[in-house]
């Protein structure tokens, strides 16, 4: 994966069941690409962070200040340090379950 | 008003929410009830909140428009789950693209059968989500309290917009003790002392003075944040050209010489020649909507542009600009005018009286008596500054912008983002309500009239001084016009095959009805009906073949558009 073309995005929400519709809901309807999405609660506590990997295009601007407009979300960061390759090895490091149904 | 503290009683959610809406300083509601909001209309029984039973949902979001476009304030509505909520969308819709302050509160079925495809269970925090600034699904009784205080200071600050809060049956009817309730919000706006954002400011206000052709481009924003003296301050000052795109009218007062109109899609040919000329576009409150600019590569090509809005999201999202402040309109504008030093501008502003003259705006003939521009231009002789007018979708509407003068901020209710056939009448209806004192004109189109007609019953039950004007040109006008100019005049589903009796519909109602038969004496009839007290409903027939002009053609620039000339 190339590191330049991709952004990590890395928010800050309040952790509650409809924020992720609002980000998701966000990037369908202005358009935007969104190529992957990790999510996890900070600690125990109420709130959550979110690595959003973008094309990284004159549009990240526009979608960060966007962002910054939902009501749940509390930073907006790009992550300079973040690996966007990450992502595409998330099945990898998740495959290792025992839920059982 | 009911002061909340002390208050020390066991109350239900519906009950708890009354309360808190009151304490918001709400006095009227409007909504329909139904099975999952019955609790709320309960307590609405002991409450002094007004409250209006309208016909239709939308119309219940459309009153809170009214409401709130005109005073500033919140509009409240109610709906029940199901149909009723997804009746109100389209007026939400309409208040997130206008950014008008709404609160709706919705009924939702019982939280522990949300999710089972209950009876009229719709998602409506799911369907609300991208049409308002925010939303909120309640899942416990003591989250309202926090709540919809909340849900009153997100509508208000910053860019106002609609939020919904969605309140099950069972959190209506589970119990609380309450003690301690919070105060009506207030909102305070940010004093600007950053000192970067300052020497922004005095930049800005430097490359203003520097500037040879400057204009000022107003939107909604500049009266949502009541600037428009501090607008006139700037703009007499410094002798700069004013234009307001249609959400702005009344920003700026028309008989100003600095005015020149609105600006883009349907703009006098002069308006868009000035702003193609200009050296600086001061942007205030503005978005640079493609209705406004045209072609936005070819929006005034020669000028820099200062932007100033309160919503950073609107910075460089369609036009770049060289300076830009977010913050509030009122405020930057006071720091910035002292810097600002006077200028006769003497060639500039011969060069707008040599373009006016050249290219004016083209009125019809005076013979041509029922032509609209014609009865709007008599309705704005009859009216006074301080009267309200509200439109409809259609060519009646952009007729309306531009012949009809509004002289003060809130007098001018139009579906500007949205484009709403329907939200002339109940807006009006709404405004009437929250402005008592004021006559309201509904201007509006047989097509556009059809869409809340049964918002004539609610006019019956209230009889407010508000009149419907009906441009009667037995179409889809815009849409013929659309036809004829870009689609080789292949006219389809823009006539309508039979024409509806207004007067009579409106008599059915229980509202005086008027049928204007010919131009004999018409402008007279109408006079007269708008100078009497009370309701009542003008059904005028004008000419099918009028175009809106000038029209700039679908993906062009501003100033190539066609006709509108002598
Ligand atoms: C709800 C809705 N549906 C469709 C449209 C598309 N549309 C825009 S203007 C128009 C015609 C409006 O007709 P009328 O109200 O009679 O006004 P006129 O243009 O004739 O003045 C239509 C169908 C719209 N704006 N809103």
């Amino acid at each position: 994966m190339d590191n330049n073309s991709y952004c990590v995005i890395e928010i800050t929400v309040k952790n509650h069941p409809g924020v992720m519709s609002h980000i998701t809901g966000l990037f369908a309807r202005r358009a935007f690409n969104l190529e992957g999405i990790l999510c996890g609660k900070i600690g125990d506590s109420e709130d959550s962070r979110i690595y959003l990997l973008v094309d990284n295009d004159e549009r990240l601007d526009q979608i960060i200040k966007q962002l910054q407009k939902l009501y749940d979300v509390m930073e907006v960061l790009i992550c300079k340090t973040c690996k966007p390759s990450v992502f595409s090895q998330i099945s990898e490091i998740v495959k290792n379950s025992d839920c059982e149904i | 008003m009911a002061n909340g503290k002390n208050i020390n009683k066991t109350m239900n959610g519906a009950q708890l929410l009354i309360k808190l809406l009151e304490l918001q300083g709400v006095d009227t509601i409007a909504g329909i009830p139904g099975g999952a909001n019955l609790p709320m209309y309960d307590a609405l029984y002991e409450s002094s909140i007004n409250h209006i039973l309208v016909r239709h949902e939308q119309a219940a979001g459309f009153f809170a428009q009214g409401v709130a476009r005109t005073t500033g304030k919140v509009g409240v509505c109610f709906a029940t789950s199901g149909p009723g909520a997804t009746n109100a969308l389209t007026a939400i819709a309409d208040a997130k693209l206008d950014s008008i302050p709404i609160v709706a509160i919705m009924g939702q079925v019982s939280y522990s059968l949300v999710g089972t495809d209950a009876f009229q269970e719709v998602d409506t925090y799911g369907l609300t989500l991208p049409i308002t600034k925010h939303n909120f699904l309640i899942r416990n009784i003591k989250e309202l309290i926090k709540v919809i205080p909340e849900a009153f200071r997100i509508a208000l600050s910053g860019r106002p917009g609609p939020v919904v809060v969605d309140v099950p049956k069972d959190v209506q009817l589970q119990t609380i003790e309450v003690t301690d309730l919070p105060e009506e919000i207030k909102i305070i706006s940010e004093k600007i002392e950053d000192p970067q954002t300052i020497n922004r400011i005095k930049e800005a206000a430097e490359m203003i003075n520097n500037s040879k052709k400057p204009v000022l481009y107003i939107g909604g924003g500049v009266i949502n944040a009541e600037a428009s003296n501090h607008l006139a301050e700037l703009a007499i000052k410094s002798n700069i050209p004013v234009t307001c795109t249609l959400m702005g009218l009344g920003a700026f007062p028309p008989e100003n010489p600095l005015y020149i109109g609105m600006v883009g899609m349907h703009g006098a040919r002069y308006t868009n020649l000035l702003m193609h000329e200009a050296d600086l576009i001061i942007a205030l409150g503005v978005r640079f909507d493609d209705r406004a600019t045209g072609k936005i590569e070819k929006f005034c090509p020669n000028a820099s542009i200062i932007h100033f809005d309160i919503d950073n999201a609107e910075i460089n999202k369609i036009k770049d600009t060289d300076i830009h402040v977010v913050g509030g309109l009122k405020e930057i504008l006071e720091k910035m005018i002292p810097s600002i030093t006077n200028n006769a501008r003497k060639e500039w502003l011969e060069e707008l009286d040599s373009l006016k003259n050249k290219y004016p705006f083209i009125m019809p003939s005076k013979s041509d008596i029922l032509h609209p521009l014609n009865i709007i231009k008599e309705i704005g002789n009859i009216l006074s500054e301080d009267d309200i007018v509200a439109t409809d979708v259609g060519q009646h509407q952009m007729w309306s912008a531009q012949g009809y003068p509004v002289k003060k901020p809130r007098t001018f209710l139009t579906s500007g983002g949205l484009g709403t056939m329907g939200f002339g009448l109940p807006t009006a209806i709404g405004a009437a309500l929250a402005n008592p004192d004021k006559t309201v004109v509904c201007i509006s189109g047989d097509g556009s009239i059809l869409m809340n007609i049964q918002e004539f019953a609610t006019l019956a039950d209230l009889n407010l001084n508000l009149k419907v004007i009906i441009l009667n040109n037995g179409h889809l006008g815009l849409v013929r016009q659309q036809q004829e100019l870009f689609y080789n005049k292949r006219f389809i589903a823009s006539k309508f095959a039979t024409n509806s009796d207004f007067a009579a519909i409106a008599n059915g109602f229980g509202v005086k009805g008027i049928k204007i038969e010919n131009a004999e004496n018409a402008l007279e009839i109408i006079r007269k009906h708008i100078k009497e007290p009370g309701a009542c409903v003008i059904d005028v027939p004008v000419s099918p073949q009028e175009n809106v002009l000038p029209i700039v053609p679908p993906g062009k620039a501003n100033y190539e558009m066609i006709g509108g000339e002598e």
